[in-house]
């Protein structure tokens, strides 16, 4: 074929064209610019006075066990608590200076919020979240259940603000083939691989008592309650003929009228059919529709109290590492209830069980706008304090948030729904393997425990930390901050608000500085890379505070 | 429909022990029991008992080995598909053809081919198996290596820095440690010969110590105001850094890594990750290491069942039979208890690509060392795979309660569980044949 200089020039342009638009968008991720401030958020005065009515019955009780509530936490630290609980990852150098740059005077929580509201990655995580709480972290059955598609429909919801009540009556009630119905996984994992009955109705009382009513009943699934006498072996089991029905073949989940459920009660000679009926408060409980929909119907019933604790309380472990009510799905019925959380129950439920406000409440709340540490440091916080929230407690994070901490913290730019594909998918590999290797807690989500050795040998040796870490001045934040900080100090202050989101101070200041003072080329990349290596492995970055 | 009662929750009998139930000690100190606890540690040693400490290794053959080309052959019936059988050590014991060497060490071991269980799918049944009850929502049980960690803390009289539970190459669903803790899951590492992951640091010489000296001012600072005893009963983070120091600079590494051992003994085993894993793991307990598990995947035989079980069985066999040699020859037999067990054995009856489909209902399990009788077989299965119930019919409860009973632990115990509820270390009985 003989050489065309027709042919040569297009290739060469489009190659070109090609170099410029990979380079545009290259230099777009790394370069942050001059800081656009965040909006300010709308003034709420329904919210506010909801805020109200809440801190109202978490100052009486601190009141009354004469608790003196830690400082308000500044602007920064809510910062990272939402962050994290909304995104799985700390807020970025950029975002931070949207956030400084907001007005004086306007609520950064707020304005904070309508940020990470505003992008799909905080529902996408949220989705993760709850269905932890739905379907669990197993695999399930190979040819009938699609987790990854339930969450990216439970993201959906979430980011439609859709109604929480709505998303559970979807849920218990679905219908259809688990692919193109993605609620009806919920059904679906329940399903024994190689089973030939459908879905495991006492599976889905379990599931369906603990996920949406925050109500442990696993137990009397074999025998009476032995620890009181409040529940009967019939409650679960008449919870689970609901479930009954629901038929598994081709055409997805369906149910059938002629399925009736049996069990033999401990004790009995012989097992006998069990009608459907709710655990409590039948009053509620109207019959129309098919079965499964009789009860999402109840379930969801504005008068169903423990269906909005338990929204509650999940919530506000997501927000604060810990629920209110622990374990999280072992709420009492009948009480003692601690303060605040039947005010945030009648909150969420009055204003139309929107799950994205109830997390704006919470976060609003006295207790969510605690510090972690007192105002002197002679007079330590204490374990009291924090369990009655008035301190912020202290908590380990989640794997996922710790590997989210580490890349965000390399990357200076916010890793959200505009970041480009090659990052999203070198970020999905790098966190996965993180969290394979540092050990992942599954549905035991708010355990509290401390860390383990081979914790701490990943995060100061393994290779996600090493590799986002080490001099690299197109990847690592290290090297970006070595390189273009106008002055020692600065390029600490960045490296602290990159990895910790906050300033240092005056003792952490000096003995940065100092390390880097007078060090030029390779040595200030390496002594950067040492202090981000440093702050990563503090208590502090895979804390909760 | 359910005509029969739930078994998922174990017994409804929870107090009738009440009184012998023993808490779990304050989640502060025992967070560090992943080495296990400094001061539990110290105080075994100061027992100077003289004896060496109970170890256990576990041979997880993950996928479900065939019970029929392996411990339970059936030559000559229709369910063995021309598959042969060989004599073995032990009178009237017969093995697979794929187990020659295995066969010769048959009195040092036994059989169990009638375990039984009611899980058939991989995950649940590995969970079954592994922790000796079946999967319950809200509750994660521990895998019995760290039962036997929680239960006997610290190998008596030494220092050792390894971890305390090993899990060498894995597989899909690595030993944990449940509601006793995340400090009692097994720590993973993988083909002997490759480096152990992240035990080397980045950083060295002054590098390394001005990092360490930076970490320093930072924890200053974090516990400045905060909890009186932060970083001591709840964050444990110097501890963990400092026995995390401990553990990369300790030689007691050398355990995991088999590159020195002299070709010969290595070849014994194999030249299979698998087979150095079982070397690594001999290093292990004669460092003082509690419990170790090897895994060796590719059991799942749904097609052409025949070849891929030899192909398995070559892989076994001759790691199998030098792990024992080994454990011998070192006088740590009677000191370790050797359990060779898989998550269900496979159908008695070939499907129509000639494989074999998943089988709970009388599955084989190998127990050996520690001072079990050998050379026998417990359970037997119909040679015609018409029956389903074994004689002899032996829970997989039963083959914790024998282990850990053997180690001297009391399975009635009962652990108060983060839902609230008491629950036994062992539900199982002591397989009497072996004792």
């Amino acid at each position: 074929m003989s050489f065309s200089p027709l042919r040569a020039f297009i290739r060469l342009s489009a190659l070109g064209v090609i170099v410029l638009v990979s380079g545009s968008l290259l230099w777009s991720h790394f370069d942050s610019g001059e800081p656009t401030p965040l909006s300010e958020a709308k003034p709420d005065p329904a919210l506010a006075e909801a805020v109200a009515r809440v801190d109202a019955a978490f100052r009486a009780s601190w009141a009354r066990s004469g608790l003196e509530p830690a400082p308000e936490a500044d602007a920064l630290t809510l910062a990272r608590r939402l962050s994290l609980a909304l995104t799985g990852a700390p807020p970025s150098l950029e975002e931070i200076r949207r956030l400084e740059a907001l007005p004086a005077g306007a609520d950064p929580v707020a304005a904070w919020l309508d940020h990470l509201f505003a992008d799909r990655r905080s529902a996408d995580y949220l989705a993760e979240r709850f269905a932890r709480a739905f379907v669990g972290v197993e695999t399930g059955p190979f040819l009938v259940y699609r987790r990854r598609r339930l969450v990216t429909w439970l993201g959906d919801q979430i980011h439609e603000n859709r109604p929480y009540d709505a998303i559970v009556r979807d849920l218990v009630a679905a219908e259809g083939l688990w692919t193109t119905q993605p609620e009806t996984n919920f059904l679906t994992v329940t399903v024994v691989e190689g089973g030939k009955e459908g879905p495991d109705e006492m599976k889905l009382a379990g599931r369906t008592a603990r996920a949406f009513l925050g109500l442990s009943l696993d137990c009397v699934q074999c025998h009476d309650d032995l620890f009181g006498d409040r529940w009967k072996q019939a409650d679960f089991h008449q919870l689970a003929a609901f479930f009954a029905p629901a038929d598994l073949n081709l055409t997805g989940i369906h149910d059938r009228p002629d399925k009736s459920y049996e069990t033999r009660y401990l004790g009995a000679k012989a097992a006998v059919e069990v009608p459907p009926l709710v655990p409590y408060d039948r009053d509620l409980f109207t019959q129309a529709g098919k079965p499964r929909e009789q009860l999402a119907r109840w379930i969801t019933h504005p008068g169903n109290a423990p269906f909005a604790r338990a929204a509650v309380s999940r919530a506000w472990a997501i927000l604060f590492g810990k629920p209110l009510v622990d374990p999280v799905d072992n709420l009492p019925i009948e009480g003692p209830f601690p303060p605040g959380l039947e005010e945030l129950a009648r909150e969420f439920t009055a204003g139309g069980q929107d799950l994205r406000q109830l997390l704006r409440l919470i976060s609003m709340t006295a207790p969510f706008r605690r510090e972690s540490r007192s105002a002197d440091p002679d007079k330590p916080t204490t374990p009291g304090a924090e369990a009655a929230w008035a301190a912020f407690p202290v908590t380990p994070l989640r794997p996922e948030q710790v590997a989210g901490s580490v890349i965000q913290a390399s990357t200076l730019r916010a890793l959200d729904s505009d970041t480009h594909i090659l990052q999203k998918l070198r970020r999905f590999g790098e966190t996965r393997d993180f969290v394979k290797r540092y050990g992942d807690p599954g549905e035991d989500e708010f355990a509290g425990e401390s860390g383990t050795i081979p914790q701490r040998l990943l995060l100061m040796n393994g290779k996600l930390v090493r590799e986002r870490t080490e001099p690299n001045p197109i990847m690592n934040a290290s090297t970006r901050i070595a390189k273009c900080s106008p002055s020692d100090e600065a390029a600490v202050n960045a490296a602290f608000l990159a990895s910790l989101t906050r300033y240092p101070g005056p003792a952490e200041l000096g003995h940065f500085s100092g390390l880097l003072a007078g060090r030029k080329g390779n040595a200030r990349d390496e002594a950067l890379a040492d202090l981000c290596w440093a702050l990563i492995n503090s208590t502090e970055f895979s804390w909760n505070r | 429909m359910n005509p029969h009662l739930p078994s998922g929750c174990g017994s409804p009998d929870h107090l009738r022990a009440w009184s012998r139930r023993r808490f779990l000690q304050g989640s502060a100190l025992a967070g560090l029991g992943w080495l296990t606890p400094l001061s539990r540690q110290l105080a075994r040693g100061a027992e100077a008992t003289g004896k060496r400490p109970k170890s256990v290794i576990v041979l997880w053959m993950e996928g479900g080995m065939s019970q029929l080309e392996s411990f339970d052959p059936h030559p000559g019936s229709a369910i063995a598909y021309g598959g042969k059988a060989i004599n073995t050590a032990a009178k009237g014991l017969r093995f697979g053809a794929g187990l020659p060497l295995t066969a010769g060490l048959a009195n040092d071991f036994s059989v169990i081919r009638s375990v039984t269980s009611k899980e058939g799918d991989h995950s649940r049944a590995t969970y079954n198996v592994k922790t000796g009850y079946r999967p319950f929502p809200n509750l994660v049980h521990p895998s019995i290596g760290a039962i036997i960690c929680h239960a006997l803390p610290g190998p008596g009289g030494t220092t050792v820095d390894l971890p305390s539970h090993i899990s060498i190459l894995p597989g899909g669903f690595p030993a944990r440690g449940g509601y006793l803790g995340a400090r009692h899951d097994a720590f993973q590492t993988g083909d002997p010969v490759q480096p152990i992951p992240d035990v080397r640091a980045p950083a060295t010489g002054d590098r390394q110590r001005q990092r360490l000296d930076s970490l320093a001012v930072l924890e200053q600072s974090f516990a400045k105001g905060r909890l009186a005893h932060l970083g001591s009963e709840r964050t444990l983070h110097r501890t963990l850094v400092e026995r995390a120091q401990r553990l990369m600079s300790s030689e007691q590494l050398a355990a995991f890594d088999v590159g020195g051992v002299p070709a010969a003994e290595r070849a014994a085993f194999g030249d299979s990750p698998f087979g150095r894993g079982c070397l690594s793991a001999i290093r292990l307990i004669e460092a003082g290491v509690r419990c170790v598990e090897v895994t060796l995947r590719g059991w799942d035989t749904h097609i052409d069942n025949a070849e891929g079980q030899a192909t398995q069985l070559a892989l076994l066999d001759p790691a199998l039979s030098a792990l024992i040699r080994g454990l011998k020859d070192r006088d740590l037999y009677d000191d370790t208890l050797l359990l060779v067990a898989t998550e269900f054995g496979r159908t008695p009856n070939l499907n129509v690509a000639e494989g074999r489909d998943h089988w709970p209902h009388g599955f084989s399990v190998l127990l050996g060392g520690g001072g079990l009788r050998g050379g026998i077989a417990v359970g037997e299965t119909d040679p015609h795979g018409e029956k389903r119930e074994p004689a002899r019919t032996v829970r997989v409860e039963d083959v914790h309660a024998t282990i850990l009973r053997r180690l001297g632990i009391d399975t009635s115990e009962e652990l108060q569980t983060p839902m609230g509820r008491p629950i036994k270390l062992s539900e199982g009985r002591v397989i009497q044949e072996l004792a």
